[in-house]
């Protein structure tokens, strides 16, 4: 208890806190970072709504196989080239059919082959969101797309950031030789055009797969492009990390971790990693905003998810060749690709403003 | 200076070296099984399979062969598997719709993108710093191949452009030398859809860097001597803030010529050395993508070197490390 009076005594933070708690009659206590953190993180809403909407995306796609079906009465790749639906009480065909027809005298030409679009709710819950050249349904695709594009995205930025914090933690803890390798390595990466490599490693692996050692990998599997884009990455969230590590290798308390006889893997999990883990957080939201841009581009060149499976960014292609009669192919999954990258993006702002207001993480591109 | 470029340079072709080892590895030992067995087709004889390994020098040890693959690409000798014509020729065909591809682009985000950063910089925490900063992000969250195609949607003949009449070409690359005119208005689109993403992203990098920069000493004292805050901010905290967004446009503009402009180049059918990479992947042709894929590197690893030196040149500290 804090005597007053005579004013001599010295005045602390403790003898503030007590002052305190004699007039209010409320204890001050002291938050985590992490608690201070998650309450700026509370408090900026357009952040949370936008974080909504992700969450949204995800449970609309990952549910796809549950109520998809039910919807659309199609599969994600059953194709209906020759089907005819009924829009209104109308049968309609799901690709039109090339004829003339004589309207007021005026002859009028249809295109044949051009997929229908989007038929709402008109034809009982089928073509939703209109069709392919295939006849296959897009909002069906669409959400088993998302899955994928979803699935390859947070799957590549998880392994490329678990590898490059493996990587910044070795080359910050033990400097030397293993720094010098690890950051060669780092340039070595760098020094590729993100795309470019991606392609290159795709092209390569989705002609026989991936067969070396015990490793049995088919040509048209997912963990293609998720191996190719988590590994093209790395330099991106390593280069940053390492920088980090090496400026806290220098800090008493990695000094007072030595000297109470912790190992090399105590100082590297216990005492770095928590240090730099919301920049990890941070950087890994960036990330992931980059990996699933980076499957659309892989995808819509065609070196990523192969057909017939789908992905926004195979739908991209898709939609390109009927782009002057019927957008809304590419327009979809283009639409769902850019909000969910959006989402995530105000979403890891908002996190990197909670975590440090004052931080100056980001990535190089 | 000079032992320091001496150093970069050396530098530089070690790593290249490394790259071409990289790519080596990735085009002739992944892709599983033997690349002979491919070329050969399915109805090979193991004579013929022989032939082939011996013409593509497969029999040889790994050193060699990758010794071989670097000297094919050196001396222009190497030989596309789909169409047998030569790969280093077109890729030296491709490079005047890349290059002015890419230089355009290039000033266009550079301009706009300081442009945007600083309005909204000046602006910070009123309406327009808010547009703009939500704009920004848009910019980046955009896939570029969507916005092209919504563009070429709207803006051309094909789509719903059609119903103005023609505004714009729906592609192709017209010389600079042939009709200067129609290389800027075949242009314009693939500009703007390389441009956007980096505009968005150097505005917000020059917003943050202008804001760290406001609370300098420099500034204040600049400041102090009464200087109009027009001439404090373009000769004091301009100056130094866009330092970084030089280096970022050096390495930037390298990665795009080098290969990342291939989504625009497939997108408006520009005959670039982005487009050559485009064709080869759905004909699994690997010596021209093998081709394309060290340009592109040779390409970042110059421009990382140029712009280690000019920063040196800058800023003395640096040298030293």
């Amino acid at each position: 208890m804090a005597t007053t009076g005579t004013g001599q005594e010295e005045f602390t933070l403790d003898t503030a806190s007590q002052l305190a708690e004699e007039e209010g009659g409320a204890r001050i206590e002291g938050r985590s970072p992490w608690a201070l953190a998650g309450r700026r993180l509370r408090r900026n809403r357009f952040a949370l709504a936008f974080l909504g909407l992700f969450v949204l995306i995800v449970v609309a796609c990952l549910l796809a196989g549950v109520y998809a079906h039910h919807v659309s009465h199609l599969g994600q790749n059953d194709t209906n080239t020759g089907g005819v639906i009924t829009v209104n009480g109308n049968k309609v065909h799901v690709i039109s059919q090339g004829h003339t027809t004589i309207v007021n005298g005026i002859p009028k030409i249809v295109i044949g082959g051009v997929p229908i679009g989007p038929q709402w709710g008109n034809a009982g819950g089928q073509y939703i969101l209109g069709a392919d050249v295939l006849g296959r349904d897009t909002a069906t695709r669409l959400l088993y797309g998302g899955r994928n594009s979803l699935f390859i995205g947070f799957t590549s930025a998880l392994i490329c950031t678990v590898l490059s914090v493996v990587f910044a933690l070795l080359a910050g803890y033990f400097g030397g030789a293993t720094d010098w390798i690890i950051s060669r390595i780092f340039d070595l990466i760098w020094a590729f055009p993100v795309v470019l490599l991606g392609i290159a490693l795709g092209t390569a692996l989705s002609l026989n797969g991936f067969h070396h050692g015990p490793i049995n990998i088919s040509g048209n599997s997912l963990w293609i492009p998720i191996g190719v884009i988590s590994f093209v990455f790395i330099p991106y969230i390593g280069r940053p990390l390492r920088g980090q590590v090496l400026a806290l290798r220098q800090r008493e308390f990695i000094e007072a971790a030595t000297a109470q006889g912790a190992g090399s893997l105590r100082i590297m999990f216990s005492e770095l990693l928590p240090n730099i883990a919301s920049s990890v957080l941070v950087l890994f939201t960036l990330i992931v905003a980059s990996t699933i841009l980076t499957e659309a581009a892989l995808s819509f060149l065609g070196a990523g998810v192969q057909p017939p499976n789908p992905s926004w960014g195979t739908m991209i292609a898709d939609g390109q060749g009927t782009l002057a009669n019927n957008p809304w192919l590419s327009l979809w999954a283009g639409l769902m690709l850019a909000l969910t990258v959006l989402s995530i993006n105000v979403f890891g702002d908002g996190l990197r403003d909670a975590l440090d207001p004052r931080a100056k993480v980001r990535i190089e591109h | 200076m000079v032992a320091f470029v001496i150093r970069r340079i050396f530098g530089m072709i070690l790593v290249l070296v490394a790259v071409s080892f990289i790519v080596y590895l990735i085009f002739i030992v992944i892709p599983g099984g033997d690349p002979a067995l491919r070329l050969a087709g399915r109805v090979a004889t193991p004579a013929n399979i022989a032939s082939i390994r011996q013409k593509l020098g497969l029999d040889h040890n790994v050193i060699v062969q990758w010794f071989d693959m670097v000297k094919s690409l050196l001396n222009g000798s190497l030989i596309s598997y789909y169409d047998g014509t030569n790969v280093v020729q077109q890729i030296k065909e491709g490079l005047p719709a890349t290059f002015s591809l890419c230089i355009g682009a290039g000033i266009i985000w550079l301009g706009f993108g300081i442009l945007v950063g600083t309005l909204s910089a000046i602006t910070a925490g009123r309406a327009t710093d808010r547009v703009i900063t939500g704009l920004a992000l848009i910019g980046i969250s955009l896939p570029v191949a969507w916005l092209g195609l919504i563009l070429l949607y709207l803006f051309t003949e094909n789509g719903l452009g059609g119903t103005f009449g023609t505004l714009f070409p729906p592609g192709g690359y017209v010389p600079l030398s042939q009709d200067p005119v129609q290389w800027v208005y075949h242009l314009i689109l693939p500009w703007l859809t390389l441009a956007v993403l980096f505009i968005g992203f150097y505005g917000r990098v020059l917003r943050s860097n202008i804001l760290d920069t406001i609370n300098e000493d420099f500034v204040r004292t600049a400041k102090a001597k009464g200087l109009t805050s027009r001439r404090i901010l373009v000769k004091h905290v301009l100056r130094a803030s866009l330092i970084p967004i030089v280096t970022l446009f050096g390495l930037d503009f390298a990665a795009v010529l080098g290969g990342g402009a291939i989504i625009t180049e497939a997108v408006y059918s520009l005959h670039g050395v982005g487009y050559l990479a485009f064709q080869a992947i759905s004909t699994q042709d690997l010596p021209t993508l093998m081709g394309v894929t060290l340009y592109g590197a040779a390409f970042i690893v110059f421009f990382s070197m140029l712009v280690d030196i000019a920063y040196a040149y800058l800023d003395p500290r640096i040298r030293l490390t």
